[in-house]
């Protein structure tokens, strides 16, 4: 750790002329004079001129300022930052799915065809639903997809009052935008003090105009939603349907299912719960499931389980006839291959019996965390959580410390933030989920070193106040970056 | 003579005859920390008492912004396009927007500065 911090752009190290490479004369000159000429560029592209060396060593360089759950302990609030298991890597690496084309013919394919098919089938068994579409790039995009589900069933009964999607106070941001994309205006519901959905609260926005309530349970402050039975038959007396937020299901995963809760349609986020990677943004996958009675409107296309003289074969089906009910295609191909074979060797490595101990672990992990700060870190919510939770701040108040000076001094402990300021129930929220990947000895490091921000808080206030203060970045301005950004190199030098 | 009148969501609404002067409370501002950006209607536009007009984005989160009062909006805080950080600054006196107000009675509603600063107080741990 003790490497200097390497902070350059590719464009700096751009040298005029210089290239890493020798091409052999152009024999096509003439080929240019075809061209029209207003399609042809007038000033040559921009590229760095950079020799292989030094682009091997820009790019090795710039690799190892990431920091990443191989890298240190991530308690980040609601991503499920779990350990990735080489394992998955190899299955998905290996050549007979990465040397595939997606134009192949499904008779070539047989084998990723049904690794697809297994993946859809297990995660129907796991959520309780009767089928999945593993089309979805995202969790969001299954949220959208998910809504879309939901308006193309009450469109095909013909009722079309049902503009409205109820979602707590307490959901993820996501929730209401998808909402928003989808066409259908939110309204919110309030939170009790225990963190859980306040069902008198709920009563009075069931209506006819409501197509669906999402819920998240357990919920953003990690609390079992103990209603949701009553809330359940609630949504489907007025008509509507109920929607599963699955960001939270690593702490049910194996032991009780959405589908058995009365939710309709749910997404899965396999970058949580089932370990594969979480990228920049990307490459995830959001998985959709539907209960029994909603499985025609699920996107095209899909992949079926056929009997050709007694062997299983697997087909891409679309459903395109008039009449149809499936929604059109929400992504290109079939998702995102190569993260759903993650998720799929996740599931065959653990088996049943690994599977129920993910939740369990995760729990016990949030917990054993919780109960070892909550003296000096405000616990807003007392109660035994699922795999996370959430502080308001530090106890002692009258320091000034904040959320956001405790999770910069985090830094300087070689540990990656929590979750801040989110969920918005609180004005201080740090949210923290351990996961069940990480061990004892890791979770009581973190522990310590938490107490000793809350001590330092108390004696030495403006230290927490200044940090982080050994990152090779101390403080960038995110103000300036909000109202000012700099995305490209062009605009650094204007 | 203004008078000032606060909602439970830390709008404030400063009356001067019928035209009300509509912002974020100080103790607002304080909460979201720097504003990067702030959503306002166009002049025209009516607000409604209790519904969204508007939302507040700061480093921290985006907020909605609940009209305290209804009315037709003739006047919004053009300053605050170019310079969303006026808030921080001063919040009780770079409004949002100006509204002509419909319906004054609902101003018997909201807080006196006393009633708010207890408000604020219950919010506080």
């Amino acid at each position: 750790m003790n490497r200097k911090y390497y902070g350059k752009v590719i464009f700096e190290l751009s040298r005029p002329g210089r290239v890493g490479y020798s091409l052999p004369k152009n024999g096509c000159e003439d080929a240019l004079a075809t061209i029209p000429a207003h399609l042809l560029r007038t000033k040559p592209l921009e590229l760095p001129e950079v020799d292989e060396p030094t682009v091997v060593r820009h790019y090795n360089n710039m690799s190892t300022n990431n920091f990443g759950v191989d890298t240190g302990f991530y308690p980040l609030g609601s991503c499920t930052m779990k350990y990735n298991p080489k394992i998955n890597e190899e299955m998905a690496s290996l050549p007979a799915f990465t040397s595939l084309h997606p134009f192949q013919s499904a008779d070539s394919v047989q084998g990723a065809l049904e690794a697809y098919h297994t993946l859809q089938s297990m995660l129907s068994e796991i959520g309780g639903m009767a089928e999945f579409t593993l089309n979805p790039y995202a969790g969001a995009h299954g949220e959208l997809t998910g809504l879309m589900v939901i308006r193309a069933y009450h469109e095909s009964r013909g009722d079309m009052k049902r503009t409205k999607v109820i979602v707590p106070d307490s959901a993820h941001g996501t929730n209401p935008a998808s909402a928003a994309v989808a066409r259908l205006k939110v309204v919110e519901v309030k939170s009790l003090p225990d963190g859980t959905v306040d069902v008198e609260a709920l009563k009075p926005l069931l209506d006819d105009t409501v197509a669906a309530v999402m819920m998240t349970n357990p919920n953003t402050v990690g609390i079992f939603e103990h209603n949701i039975p009553v809330i359940a038959s609630l949504v489907h007396d007025c008509g509507a349907l109920l929607y599963y937020d699955g960001a939270n299901l690593n702490p049910l995963l194996g032991i009780a299912r959405p589908g058995d809760m009365g939710f309709d349609v749910m997404h899965i986020n396999l970058h949580k719960t089932f370990s594969t990677p979480h990228g920049g943004g990307g490459p995830g996958a959001g998985p959709v499931g539907v209960r029994a009675g909603l499985e025609e409107f699920l996107p095209n296309p899909r992949v079926v389980k056929c009997k050709v003289n007694d062997d299983d074969v697997f087909a891409l089906e679309y459903k395109t006839e008039k009449g149809e009910k499936a929604l059109g295609r929400i992504s290109a191909w079939l998702g995102n291959f190569a993260v759903e074979l993650r998720a799929l060797s996740y599931i065959l490595s653990l088996g049943r019996d690994g599977l129920k101990m993910a939740g369990p672990l995760a729990t016990l992990n949030a917990n054993y965390v919780k109960e070892a700060l909550r003296d000096l870190y405000c616990l807003p919510i007392d109660r035994v959580c699922k795999h996370e939770f959430v502080f308001d701040g530090l106890a002692d108040k009258s320091t000034g410390v904040t959320t956001l000076n405790v999770a910069k001094r985090l830094l300087d402990h070689g540990f990656h933030a929590p979750t801040i300021y989110f969920p918005l129930l609180f004005h201080e929220s740090l949210m923290i989920e351990p996961t069940e990947t990480e061990s004892k000895e890791t979770l009581d490091e973190f522990i310590s070193v938490m107490r000793d921000i809350a001590r330092e808080a108390s004696e030495t206030p403006d230290v927490v106040k200044d940090a982080p203060l050994l990152t090779p970045i101390r403080k960038p301005d995110d103000t300036a970056a909000a109202l000012n950004p700099v995305v490209t190199f062009a605009d650094l030098g204007a | 003579m203004s008078k000032i009148y606060y909602s439970p969501s830390h709008e404030y609404v400063k009356v001067d005859g019928n035209i009300g002067y509509v912002g974020i409370t100080d103790y607002a501002q304080n909460a979201l920390g720097n504003v990067v950006y702030v959503d306002m209607p166009e002049v025209g536009d009516d607000v409604e008492a209790g519904e969204d007009f508007g939302a507040v984005e700061s480093v921290k989160a985006a907020s909605d912004l609940i009209a305290p009062v209804s009315g037709a909006v003739v006047e919004i805080n053009e300053h605050l396009i170019d310079n969303p950080r006026l808030i921080n600054e001063d919040a009780m006196n770079n409004w949002i927007i100006k509204v002509e107000l419909t319906d004054p009675a609902e101003l018997e509603n909201l807080m006196d500065e006393e009633a708010y600063k207890a408000h604020c107080a219950t919010e506080q741990h």
